[in-house]
């Protein structure tokens, strides 16, 4: 079957889609997306975490099919242009919250949906949140002090985009 | 919340040139450098050994045993060949060169030949067009097993009992420590027996690699693992290549903890690209994987510890049994460090251990994080707590007490020859702040034992603390010729002195690509470093293990740095009219004594590139003799301790790790930030071991290979932790440095089940601690 899904804003086609395949084996393989990852395909460990419309899923969750014309964001599409970084990736390389970064990319997306939705988020926020994404190298505390520190400054550029007349 | 003191630093440092200069560069050692991938990281950009694609790729698929133990009567491809889009279906007698592989022992076959010794043993492989398809024409090759009854019992089975599942008895290794008095008597006697369960490394990025057939007749593997070299030589051994003919570049890892350091994947998918022409590309997915790497030893200890009344450690006797399962991989390293390090950081004169690896038919275990030296401390410290308890007296004191220091020896008569503060990482990790008592009001039920479940509002809660210490070997022992390699250039790239460095020691996720960079930068004082890839083109880096390579590739490339440093001031030397003697590089300049520049590197160099290779080795060690076991067999050790703080559900069982906080000796920390993420991971590796990682074996089978059911941690099991990082310098080792991975996860295990006992009261000898281990149902 063929696929038509919007992906990081450009419209994107896959052909000879067979109907068992996830919308993470068409991003990694028939879209030239491998970002997200494929570290269970069971829905257990959040590497795999993309934005469908909006909302953070689990991409070996979803049924290729069921990404037809949806609107889907991954890792590749957070940054705003080649040579900037998201704040959410960049307080991640900061703070040293990438080891092997297997469990990044699902992270970053679960992470920059949620400063997008609860602004300043408590630690007990941020680890309820992130509950869904396993990461196996840093035992969480420098992911801890990435998101509040992109959270703090996404806060603060918003506060001073906010000022500007 | 982490602090870093480092109170001590430079005290002991070895005062070197080059150590001096190292401190003042941007970028260079002891500043928290950024990674050089973290950028492709975080943009999805890092091309993981999943992640790789080839015009033209065959995906490829494995058929496994489903039986522990069982002779294969035949084996028939018909359906399998049939299936449309299939390439190659290979079996044993597809294996072109000899049948064999292995770490320490080459004893196990690349695919099954008659017999099949654990669940999941590979048979056949398959390569076809789609992913789906190869994995649906595996299960159509037919095999007939007559099942065999499993040896499952690791006791047994040291004991001689049962059939031998190798040609030399089911014993790998039986290694005994003698030290003192055998007959020794003491005024108290701590008994104890303790259990092990089989951990995995759990690593997220699955087993996985590219084959891609080469025009001379060979191939080029493009893989993830944690040895490069030692991967080539069994591949090459494996397809009956010259090594020449089979070269391997490190794809990008997702971790590995020791489960990357046996083969999985490579020759399979090498015989498979050899044979349909064609890349051939396989990708593990959890459950196969959990199935395809080997794990940490399951163990049973029985301990025996006497003390005066006074406290003082008389003897330690010891059992240790540790299960190889079905092949040998690393088990003799690991029965060599248990045996070794088995009475832990301590002093004791009377010293008698018995170890013992054994082949069963469990799944095969291997290098996991701390091998040996984890399985003992939970043992040891259980035991030192309990003698604490007998005696009426403080378990931090009693430790101190016994703790062990530089200038004395250990259970070989090995003498510990550096910085061994066992007895200031207790009183440090002692004197961080506690968090406050258990909080019932208001309640947040996400900060109470079972979480969201809602089970508690904090009734029937206990809080408790808990203290381990652990010590660790660094590097290979017992007389392994243990070197790596390190290939530098400095040449003028647009217009800049730029350094390439390129070693084959691989990259899994620590960040030794960071620290290569910050050696660089300080030695030769070059800003631009390019990390090239990690391959066979260059000479054996040793294995990513062992927490050896900040110390033996950093090693390499610091005398890769000198060689290179003393030609281009001979360079600059001739050029300004100076003897190079009183030369040095700085800032992209050579300066003199005073740091007045006498001339640009970047001219200096000119058209010239300046390259040399150099080999490092830490100094020998030697085997241990047979009889007692003595014998130098360590280059470094390395010691941490924690202290953890619990809230348990006593009525439910349920465990929160409410603090968890670390202190330890890292003699230098070339890269802070790296250092504390190591420190972190690790402890979050022996929390999972203490309260919920095992892989269930009943009957030489797994009940439970997934995410699903062998749980992690995940952030809300993960507490916060407080860290204190210790710099006393070794004056044996690069820079006084000493390595870092691997003690973290050693003593978080033993510390946090010493919290639950002091919560419930609970004898709890047995990790992971369950819930009905805690009730008593
Ligand atoms: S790969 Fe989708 S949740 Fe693990
Ligand atoms: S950085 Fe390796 S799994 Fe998170």
């Amino acid at each position: 079957m063929r696929v038509t899904v919007t992906v990081n804003g450009e419209r994107r086609e896959a052909d000879d889609v067979w109907e068992g395949e996830s919308l993470l084996h068409v991003l990694r393989e028939r879209l030239g997306l491998p970002g997200s990852k494929n570290a269970c395909e069971q829905g257990e460990c959040g590497s795999c975490t993309v934005l469908m419309d909006g909302l953070p899923v689990c991409a070996c969750l979803v049924a290729a099919g069921q990404a037809q014309d949806r609107e889907v964001r991954t890792v590749e599409g957070l940054a705003e242009g080649a040579d900037r970084l998201a704040p959410v990736q960049e307080a991640f390389v900061e703070a040293g919250a990438v080891q092997c970064g297997f469990c990044t990319p699902g992270l970053l997306v679960a992470a920059h949906d949620l400063i997008r939705r609860a602004g300043r988020p408590s630690d007990v926020e941020i680890r309820e949140a992130l509950a869904g994404n396993l990461c196996r190298c840093t035992g969480y505390e420098k992911i801890m002090e990435a998101v509040r520190l992109a959270a703090a400054r996404t806060a603060s550029a918003e506060l001073s985009t906010e000022d500007t007349p | 919340m982490t602090q870093r003191t480092s109170p001590e630093r430079g005290v002991r440092e070895p005062t070197t040139t080059a150590a001096a200069a190292a401190t003042a560069v941007t970028g260079g050692i002891g500043d928290s450098a950024r990674r050089p991938d973290g950028t492709l990281k975080v943009r999805g950009e890092f091309a993981y050994s999943s992640d790789l694609w080839h015009e033209d790729m065959l995906w490829g698929a494995t058929l496994r045993s489903p039986h522990p133990y069982a002779r294969i009567l035949s084996v028939d491809l018909t359906e399998a060949l049939r299936t449309p889009g299939v390439h190659a279906v290979l079996t044993h007698e597809d294996v072109p060169g000899e049948n064999i592989y292995g770490l320490e022992h080459a004893d196990q076959p690349v695919l099954a030949v008659d017999v099949v010794r654990y669940q999941g043993e590979p048979v056949a492989v398959v390569a076809a067009d789609h992913p789906e398809t190869a994995q649906r024409a595996a299960k159509r090759i037919r095999v007939e097993y007559e099942p065999l009854e499993p040896v499952t019992d690791m006791v047994a089975a040291a004991r001689g009992e049962g059939p031998p599942l190798h040609p030399d008895g089911n014993v790998v290794r039986h290694l005994r420590i003698r030290k003192g008095d055998a007959e020794a008597t003491a005024d108290v006697m701590v008994v104890g027996e303790y259990e092990v369960g089989m951990q995995d490394q759990a690593f997220l990025g699955p087993e996985s690699g590219l084959a891609v057939p080469a025009e001379d007749g060979g191939v080029d593997l493009y893989v993830a693992t944690q040895w490069l070299h030692v991967d080539q030589r069994q591949v090459a051994r494996a397809l009956g290549l010259p090594l020449a003919k089979v070269r391997l570049t490190l794809a990008g890892v997702g971790g590995a903890f020791g489960g990357r350091e046996d083969l999985s994947m490579q020759v399979h998918a090498c015989m498979l690209a050899l044979r349909t022409g064609r890349p051939v590309k396989m990708v593990y997915n959890r459950q196969e994987s959990f199935f395809g790497h080997v794990h940490r030893h399951p163990a049973k200890i029985y301990y025996e510890h006497g003390a005066t009344r006074d406290g003082d450690l008389v003897y330690v006797r010891a059992k240790i049994y540790l299960d190889g399962g079905a092949y040998a991989s690393s088990t003799t390293a690991v029965v060599a460090n248990a045996a070794t390090l088995g009475v832990g950081p301590y002093t004791v004169d009377n010293v008698a251990i018995d170890c013992w690896g054994v082949y069963t038919n469990n799944p095969p275990c291997g290098a996991m994080r701390g091998f040996g030296a984890v399985q003992a401390a939970f043992g040891y410290e259980s035991q030192m707590d309990e003698l604490a308890r007998r005696l009426g007296v403080d378990p931090v004191e009693l430790r101190i007490r016994n703790a062990i220091a530089e200038g004395d020896t250990m259970p070989t008569g090995q003498l510990v020859d550096s910085a061994a503060p066992v007895a200031e990482l207790l009183r440090r990790v002692k004197n961080l702040p506690l968090p406050p008592a258990v909080r019932t009001e208001p309640v947040d039920v996400r900060e109470l034992p079972g979480g969201v479940s809602n089970t508690t509002h904090g009734e029937g809660v206990v809080r408790g603390v808990g203290y381990g210490v652990g010590i660790k070997n660094v590097c290979f022992s017992e007389g392994f010729d243990d070197y790596s390699t390190a290939r530098l250039r400095l040449q003028v790239i647009g217009g800049e002195a730029t350094a390439l460095i390129h070693t084959a020691a691989a990259e899994i996720g620590q960040g030794l690509v960071t620290i290569k960079q910050q050696i660089v930068r300080s030695e030769l004082g070059v800003e631009r470093v390019t990390v090239q890839p990690m391959d066979t083109s260059v000479g054996n880096g040793g294995s990513t293990s062992a927490s050896r390579q900040t110390y033996m590739t950093g090693g390499a490339v610091r005398q890769v740095c000198h060689t290179v440093r003393e030609r281009v001031l001979r360079m600059a030397g001739r050029r300004v009219g100076r003897a190079p003697d009183g030369l040095a590089l700085a800032g992209g300049k050579v300066v003199d004594a005073r740091g007045e520049v006498v001339a640009d590197l970047a001219e200096v160099l000119g058209d010239e590139a300046v390259e040399a290779t150099e080999v490092y080795r830490h100094r020998p060690t030697h085997r241990v003799d047979p009889e007692r076991g003595q014998g130098n067999a360590h280059v470094q050790y390395a010691f941490a301790a924690h202290r953890a703080v619990v809230d348990v559900d006593v009525e439910l069982g349920l465990v929160r790790v409410v603090q968890l906080d670390c202190a330890q000796d890292v003699g230098r920390a070339v890269n802070p930030q790296a250092v504390l993420g190591q420190i972190h991971g690790g402890s979050a590796q022996g929390l999972g071991l203490a309260v919920m990682e095992e892989i269930q074996v009943v009957d030489g089978r797994v009940r439970n290979p997934s995410f699903t059911d062998y749980l992690i941690p995940t952030i809300l099991d993960m507490p916060p932790m407080t860290v204190d990082v210790l710099e006393l310098a070794d004056p044996h080792a690069p820079y006084g440095l000493r390595g870092v991975g691997e003690p973290p996860t050693i003593s978080s295990t033993p510390a946090i089940v010493a919290a639950i006992r002091a919560a419930t009261g609970r004898a709890l000898n047995r990790v992971p601690v369950r819930p009905e281990h805690i009730t008593g149902t």
